[in-house]
């Protein structure tokens, strides 16, 4: 069965220990500018929704890339950039109609989301089980993926 | 059944693809005209910048990869198409006869009707033997005149000027990429190109180029001035790949002409990518948008109709382009020059060299120009390609504030409620 992140924003408190962790486990510095998920602040409800990819079936970042640098990690399902390949051309960057593919100029590539590789540091972190790592069924992801559904420029007749 | 697709690019090899995946017996032959395996022209200028070598353009890494998907790729250019036998043409002298044809041969760079616009060193940026004749002749201090500051023109600039060449560039419209983004960000691109050493000559035309004695390119630059180059690139514009057809049944209006399943007006005979006429979301109309993203969307869409007859209806690619302009990030959406009766508005820091624009019909978000932005940008696609309405609250906050985009578009799809 393969696993999703779920998150609940309800249970968020805004700490920013899941965008520390994913910084560090990718990028090796305690920086939330260089997080793969990001948690948005609604200042006046004392609302925080954490967000990143949902790993979504289209694959509009995948399925944009002209040199074949986002591939489908067998074994987790999330899409993962391929550093050493990617050029740094952004088109998945504006294809993702969520926006969780993005570039970052110091490297010049783009990054994104690949679950660590089976082990989620932000849901390791996250001290209020708002980002759990669980059997994809039980996620909730419909709703995201019906939005992907609706940007999709095709219908059949 | 007999696949056969005209053209290497993006278009033809997702189309191969797909069709592959959807019909796993059929036969499917590429016939693209150049000696390298399919490459992708967005990559050329990080090749130029040895950031990648020619293997790093290749549309697909795997070793054998066509092989074993069983799709053939066979070096030849098409001479002519008879849509009543089902035949195709080749310029070796040999046929190939198909069930379903997909035309998706791209376009071309051309040379605008310039005096001496043959000469050597004028050069396109377009094919990878092209980038080996500019890699070669822009050696550091090399004088390099650009014709045109459009996208391709923009994004060659940064491999030129890490190239230490001293770099010129001629556009005849009033801003840099005057197509894609509009007065105020086109303006501040400029300014951050001159900054960075890069002469950049708006409202300017390109009236002749003479070779003098020592071969060097004496370049004249509207009525009276004239400067000196060691290589002229040219990137004024890309047209489409259609002379092949001319004669045939399948007609032409700037692109070929396709309807919403991609097919053209000859019974069987398909077009997708850079050389279709084809939907744009925005608008409803057709048009050759030229760009990665749609020669996808076309390529996909035409083989599930090349495939079977489920007709899937292609709903129009939305024009989208983003471009980094030597460091400078810039994005374009839709109708980002704006609609009738619609709404705008923009948040400007040229200090910082950030920009934003927003444009709405009514409370759904129909284009953007953005700058200096690349932090959650595809949402701008979303939210447009949706047509999600914002709600007057959601709308007044982006008039107010457009850098709320993703507190907007969040409240709007997770159910949070709104009160920034």
């Amino acid at each position: 069965m393969q696993k999703s992140l779920l998150i609940d924003a309800g249970k968020c408190t805004g700490c920013l220990q899941c965008e520390m962790a994913c910084s560090y486990e990718n990028e090796n510095v305690f920086n939330p500018s260089k997080s793969r998920i990001k948690v948005f602040t609604f200042h006046d409800e004392g609302r925080f929704v954490p967000y990143t990819c949902t790993q979504c079936d289209e694959a509009w970042c995948l399925q944009a890339c002209p040199v074949d640098a986002i591939v489908v990690n067998s074994k987790t399902g999330s899409k993962d950039v391929l550093e050493d390949v990617c050029v740094g051309c952004k088109v998945c960057t504006i294809s993702c109609p969520f926006g969780t593919i993005n570039y970052n100029q110091d490297s010049g590539k783009v990054i994104k989301c690949d679950l660590c590789g089976g082990d989620p540091a932000c849901a390791s972190a996250c001290p209020t089980e708002a980002i759990t790592y669980v059997d994809a069924d039980a996620t909730g992801l419909a709703r995201m993926r019906e939005w992907a559904g609706k940007t999709d420029n095709t219908a059949t007749a | 059944m007999q696949h056969v697709i005209i053209g290497a690019g993006p278009a033809g090899v997702t189309a191969a693809e797909a069709l592959r995946r959807l019909s796993p017996d059929c036969e499917i032959t590429i016939i693209g005209d150049e000696p390298e395996p399919p490459y992708s022209r967005m990559a050329l200028p990080y090749h130029l910048v040895n950031q990648v070598g020619e293997s790093g353009t290749y549309l697909r890494k795997k070793e054998n990869y066509f092989d074993d998907q069983r799709i053939d790729i066979l070096q030849d250019r098409v001479s002519s198409i008879d849509t009543a036998a089902k035949i195709v043409t080749l310029e070796s002298g040999s046929e190939k006869a198909y069930d379903r044809l997909l035309i998706a041969t791209g376009s071309t760079a051309v040379k605008p009707p310039v005096e001496g616009i043959g000469l050597p060193g004028v050069h396109n940026c377009w094919t990878l033997a092209d980038a080996r004749s500019i890699l070669d002749r822009a050696k550091p201090g090399a004088k390099v005149l650009l014709m045109g500051a459009g996208f391709i023109g923009c994004i060659i600039l940064e491999a030129l000027a890490s190239r230490k060449v001293d770099l010129t560039v001629v556009e005849m419209e009033d801003r840099m990429v005057p197509r894609m983004m509009n007065q105020r960000s086109g303006g501040l691109i400029k300014s951050w190109c001159e900054n960075k050493g890069v002469r950049v000559l708006t409202s300017t035309r390109v009236t002749a180029i003479q070779q003098e004695s020592d071969g060097r390119l004496s370049v004249r630059l509207g009525m009276n001035n004239t400067i000196e180059a060691d290589l002229v690139i040219c990137a004024t514009g890309v047209k489409p790949n259609t002379s092949f057809l001319n004669g045939s049944n399948i007609e032409i209006d700037n692109g070929i002409v396709v309807d919403r399943h991609l097919r053209t007006t000859a019974k069987d005979v398909f077009a997708a990518g850079d050389v279709a006429k084809g939907r744009d979301f925005s608008t409803g109309s057709y048009t050759v948008q030229a760009i990665q993203p749609t020669a996808v969307d076309h390529g996909r869409v035409a083989a599930n109709n090349m495939a079977s007859e489920l007709e899937v209806v292609h709903q129009g690619s939305l024009n989208m382009n983003v471009l980094d302009t030597m460091g400078l990030v810039s994005g374009s959406f839709g109708h980002w020059e704006g609609v009738d009766g619609g709404d705008s508005t923009e948040l400007f820091d040229g200090e910082r060299y950030r920009y934003i624009n927003l444009q709405f019909r009514g409370d759904v978000l129909v284009g953007a120009n953005t700058l200096g932005l690349t932090q959650h940008v595809g949402v701008l696609r979303g939210l447009i390609q949706t047509g999600l309405h914002l709600g007057d609250k959601g709308k007044k906050i982006l008039m107010n504030n457009p850098l709320k985009l993703m507190e907007v578009y969040l409240s709007a799809t997770q159910g949070t409620t709104l009160n920034l």
